[in-house]
């Protein structure tokens, strides 16, 4: 019985990767920004945590896109 | 040839009938957690997953594989099998939903389809060996790999996001599960808006009506979209309740954790050749988002009941394909039995629904007696 064993691996990783990837990329994005927005807007930490939230949101896109790529065949 | 139109064009209207069954039971697949989080209004939701339905029907170009993808003797599939199997398929389809439970439309498919042929042309026909392959290895990784993909992705969520201000981690994560959810429902309709295209063009093809190795005509592709992005947008509430509210108490971090991970399972497998029920990818993803966030009830008595009509579902649509298939193959007046016996219990289903019905106002109430049923809830 030719159960591709192989296959199973490589989804389970795959899967798992790209998840985690997400999920962590827009959980950090969510806690910079938050950081940012905070009362705090004119501190020193406000820019830099604004650049950093929108990288994260910037890669949740382009993962997402890959997705949508990969959805769309050709 | 008379008989054979007759047979024909109850085939199309049945396939037509299990596509607006495959949408309904499937919205809670994509919506069930952005309408139990507030993400996205009830009928809103909806609406965006019946949309993107249509379009993930017609984004996809490449013919769906057949529908028996290698599980039956082609050769052996007649008109008659293929409308029995079809009937089965449609009645399990709408048993679950009466209990509301996201049980897989693919395996209701696939089973009717199977009893259908053993019925129709014997036992020899069925490739048993690409059914525990193809079906059965599948419906138990993935619903497994989903859950602890998600428990994990769920984890690290509420860790990172721990020390930021709830209404802000909630606002941030609704806004995302958007994202996530259109994304579950364009993959859903590239996959399943294209099984019944298959069944519809392979039909065509039997008949002679269509050369062998056509791609679906233009009718065929709107009327499947159609019907499945109909079904999308009626929307099976009592499934989006069970998903939502049911299986655990459902917050945005999780929802997005379990969207993204239905999202990467589907796309991941899909992308490297292993079939598997988008349904059950999604109920292991939010039973793993319930485990992953800590005092989060999981109610065990619903992930019991929803894990039984699993395992029921290819031998019970079997058996009605089955059944379906003996009666239909007395002639047209047999066919015409199982049309009008389908219609009734179609008809007889909605009745009993309305007796406690689920709408998109009470979608998200989980009913006392539920709680009861579903017995103690454990952290």
């Amino acid at each position: 019985m030719g159960i591709k064993w192989d296959n199973l691996v490589d989804v389970s990783l795959a899967s798992f990767g790209i998840t985690i990837v997400v999920v962590v990329l827009f959980s950090l994005g969510i806690a910079a920004w938050s950081r940012a927005g905070g009362p705090s807007d004119d501190s020193a930490g406000g820019g830099p945590a604004r650049v950093a939230a929108v990288l994260c949101f910037a890669a949740c896109l382009a993962v997402a896109a890959y997705g949508i790529d990969i959805i769309v065949p050709d | 040839m008379e008989s054979i139109s007759f047979l024909l064009i109850a085939v199309i209207l049945t396939a037509l009938a299990f596509d607006f069954t495959n949408g309904f039971h499937d919205t809670a697949n994509s919506m069930a957690t952005s309408i139990a989080t507030g993400a996205l209004k009830p009928r809103v939701a909806v609406a965006v997953a019946g949309v993107l339905n249509l379009a993930g029907a017609f984004l996809s170009t490449k013919v769906a594989a057949t529908i028996s993808n290698g599980l039956v003797n082609d050769s052996k599939v007649s008109l008659v099998m293929i409308f029995a199997g079809l009937v089965g398929a449609i009645l399990w389809n709408l048993t679950t939903w009466l209990f509301g439970l996201p049980s897989s439309s693919s395996h209701a498919l696939f089973g009717g389809l199977i009893g259908a042929v053993w019925v129709g042309a014997g036992g020899s026909a069925i490739r048993f060996t690409q059914l525990v392959e193809k079906i059965v290895i599948p419906a138990i990784a993935s619903p497994i790999l989903a859950c602890g993909v998600a428990l994990v992705a769920t984890y690290l969520a509420y860790k990172i996001t721990q020390r930021t201000a709830k209404r802000k981690v909630n606002k941030g994560f609704r806004a995302g599960q958007v994202g996530s959810a259109s994304l579950v429902a364009l993959a859903h309709g590239t996959n399943d808006a294209q099984k019944t295209m298959g069944v519809i063009t392979l039909a065509l093809i039997s008949t002679g009506i269509l050369a062998h190795g056509s791609q679906p005509p233009w009718w065929v592709v709107l009327s499947a979209g159609l019907a499945i992005s109909l079904g999308t947008y009626v929307g099976g509430w009592r499934i989006i309740r069970t998903m939502g509210k049911g299986l655990t108490d459902i917050q945005a971090p999780q929802g997005f954790a379990a969207e993204t991970t239905a999202t990467a399972v589907i796309l991941a497998s899909s992308h490297l050749g292993f079939a598997l029920s988008t349904t059950q990818v999604c109920t292991g993803g939010i039973l793993g988002s319930g485990l992953g966030r800590k005092l989060a009830k999981v109610r065990w008595g619903i992930a019991g009941r929803i894990a039984v009509s699993w395992v029921l579902t290819l031998p019970a649509a079997a058996a009605a394909g089955g059944v379906s298939a003996w009666v239909a193959d007395q002639g047209d007046l047999g066919v015409a039995i199982v049309a009008g016996v389908a219609v009734a219990a179609a008809v007889g289903f909605y009745v009993l629904s309305r007796r406690r019905p689920v709408n998109p106002d009470n979608v998200n109430e989980v009913p006392s007696r539920e709680r009861e049923l579903a017995g103690p809830s454990t952290v």
